[in-house]
């Protein structure tokens, strides 16, 4: 029982990371219907630019999460309105194709700058750990669930309170009825790709002080994850990525924890599957009808 | 129609000719043992461009698994050759593997070709990647350090042979009334199953048959360098292929072939700086998809063009 309360913690502590990671996939997919498979990559961007405030500049935590967000903001505008932007009227194909070139680029740019080898973050917060009966709990695990409930609660308020929120559920509904309303639809689009990489690069930062080390590599496995838990929470549906984040981070660490972490990957794919065939759209998303 | 007609004759006489072409060139030394691999991976990207454009190009079923049935032909062949180690063990291994991925192809296929566009596509990147961890996790293929000291019996006979009918019989099957019905799915899927076209068994077909010839080239790609382990078969594996198959064109065979084999060309010279070769990759991928999202060839062979300039009047209105 101890074992499986730690595990709990554990596993919460991982999937509010997917679960940031995830909110941008299901933002992004729910406003122009793309997998953007660079967003993986933008999480990893975000876990340098954390490294190199950190490292390089002697900046704290806050400073660097804050740097590192809008780093990675500006970064996912600049990846839609080069790379996708033209791409409006084309088949879901050819842009999903160019969402895995994107993230190619990105990987080889930072491997060819940065070099391959595996860095390690410098320590940020204090590792002070909390006995709670026989469960331990770190600081920096309550740190990483803090911030990433805290931007979870800024992104439902900026989604329901405000006007871009509201151009943004408008246009992800109808897109040509929400221009005919006068509302800026690659404006909107936009500042949906901004706020979906600022929380990838949250999750960078997050997970380069959770793990300590960071690599150009680092973001296809979690991005993948992190796709997996928008899916199982219901594509486009907000509430969904945070359920389904901390679902797939639950359940990855309980089977690593139990001693299956060899398949720990694919149980989390065999689970996708097994999502896809029976309810593809997911815990809280819609069923919609196709029609000719 | 005549299995020997002028036409075939001519096909056959032009694959005898470039076999004999490149084999002269090998003896006499002018395609020196570096170039060989080169023409060893010109070979297998060639089966595989080939059978992945046949599911992804023609069916229209977008496929980022295609590198799991590789790796299935890959380790079914040497398992058996290094029991087998004998020409005999190399032929049951290649044909041994090319139906175990063949079968897998279908037991995957069945309930992941129901979804469709992209959840297809991370359904199977799903697959290839569980595949790649029972690769890891398995006794009997050693693990992530793979399996060292496969018996060769690949040589430029054997790719060419196995090349050309790869490329033969999946050209033949296009042209069949089942490949038909395949361009018919990728054209509109609701129409061709209004027009009474099983929509689900011709996926699967494809399918099926694109892992087959996935698994021979595994099969050669493990007898041609020894050495084989689960990391040479993971996501960025299928997505190389996927270049290839963007890169000539979704729905051309020669496309695919013309491709593969520049994009080996490039392979080779820029061998030691890997980061530019992706970075190129990369490039290469997003500016197709912003100006020529056909690619090269389009849909369109390479008879098609020459039928074309040379043809006669009459055809030519066509």
């Amino acid at each position: 029982m101890d074992q499986f309360m730690q595990q709990m913690v554990n596993g919460i502590s991982l999937g509010s990371i997917y679960a940031l990671i995830a909110l941008g996939y299901t933002m992004v997919y729910g406003i122009i219907k793309l997998i953007n498979f660079a967003h993986g990559d933008v999480y990893m961007i975000g876990a340098y630019i954390g490294f190199a405030a950190t490292t390089y500049a002697q900046l704290g935590f806050l400073p660097a999460l804050l740097i590192s967000m809008a780093a990675c903001a500006v970064l996912g505008m600049t990846i839609e309105r080069i790379a996708y932007k033209p791409l409006r009227g084309s088949t879901r194909i050819a842009v999903l194709i160019t969402a895995i070139g994107v993230s190619l680029f990105l990987e080889y740019v930072m491997m060819f700058f940065v070099g391959a080898e595996v860095r390690s973050y410098p320590v940020l917060l204090s590792n002070k750990v909390f006995h709670l009966g026989n469960v331990l709990i770190n600081t920096q695990q309550i740190y990483i669930v803090v911030t990433a409930i805290a931007l979870m609660i800024l992104l439902q308020f900026i989604v329901h309170k405000t006007k871009t929120g509201k151009a943004m559920r408008a246009v992800s509904i109808d897109r040509d009825a929400a221009q005919l309303m006068g509302i800026k639809v690659d404006n909107t689009i936009s500042i949906t790709f901004a706020i979906g990489s600022a929380f990838a690069g949250a999750a960078g930062v997050l997970v380069g002080i959770y793990y300590n080390s960071i690599d150009p590599l680092m973001g296809i496995m979690p991005g993948l994850k992190a796709f997996i838990a928008a899916v199982f929470g219901g594509i486009g549906n907000i509430p969904g990525a945070m359920i389904g984040g901390m679902a797939i981070g639950i359940m990855e660490t309980l089977v690593s924890g139990y001693g299956y972490s060899l398949y720990r990957d694919a149980v989390v794919f065999a689970f996708l599957i097994l999502i896809l065939i029976l309810k593809p759209s997911g815990l809280l998303g819609k069923n919609i009808r196709e029609k000719v | 129609m005549k299995a020997l007609s002028k036409k075939n004759l001519l096909i056959l006489g032009g694959l005898l000719l470039l076999y004999a072409a490149v084999l002269g060139l090998i003896i006499t030394g002018i395609i020196n043992p570096f170039y060989e691999i080169t023409l060893a991976l010109i070979c297998i990207n060639i089966i595989l461009a080939v059978s992945l454009n046949l599911v992804t190009g023609f069916t229209g079923q977008f496929s980022l698994g295609h590198a799991g049935f590789m790796s299935i032909g890959a380790y079914t062949c040497a398992i058996i050759n290094m029991q087998m180690n004998s020409m005999a063990g190399f032929l049951i291994g290649l044909f041994a593997g090319a139906v175990l991925a063949a079968l897998v192809g279908i037991l995957i296929g069945i309930p992941t070709l129901r979804l469709k566009g992209d959840y297809l596509a991370i359904a199977t990147l799903g697959m290839a990647e569980i595949i790649r961890v029972i690769f890891l996790n398995l006794e009997i293929t050693n693990g992530a350090a793979g399996l060292n000291g496969i018996p060769r019996f690949t040589n430029w006979t054997w790719l060419f042979i196995f090349t050309a009918a790869s490329v033969v019989l999946i050209n033949n099957f296009i042209r069949s009334s089942q490949g038909r019905a395949c361009i018919s799915i990728r054209e509109d899927e609701i129409a061709a199953e209004s027009m009474g076209i099983n929509t689900t068994k011709y996926k699967v077909m494809a399918f099926a048959i694109g892992a087959f010839f996935a698994g021979i080239a595994g099969a050669l790609y493990a007898s041609y360098f020894y050495f084989i382990k689960p990391g040479l078969f993971g996501f960025l594996k299928s997505i190389d292929i996927l270049v290839i198959v963007v890169l000539g064109g979704m729905g051309s065979i020669t496309g695919s072939v013309i491709a593969a084999t520049l994009l080996a060309l490039i392979t080779t010279f820029l061998q030691s700086f890997t980061e530019i070769r992706m970075i190129l990759y990369a490039v290469v991928l997003i500016v197709i998809m912003i100006f020529r999202p056909k690619g090269l060839m389009g849909t369109t062979e390479i008879t098609d063009i020459l039928r074309f300039r040379f043809g006669r009047k009459e055809e030519r209105i066509q």
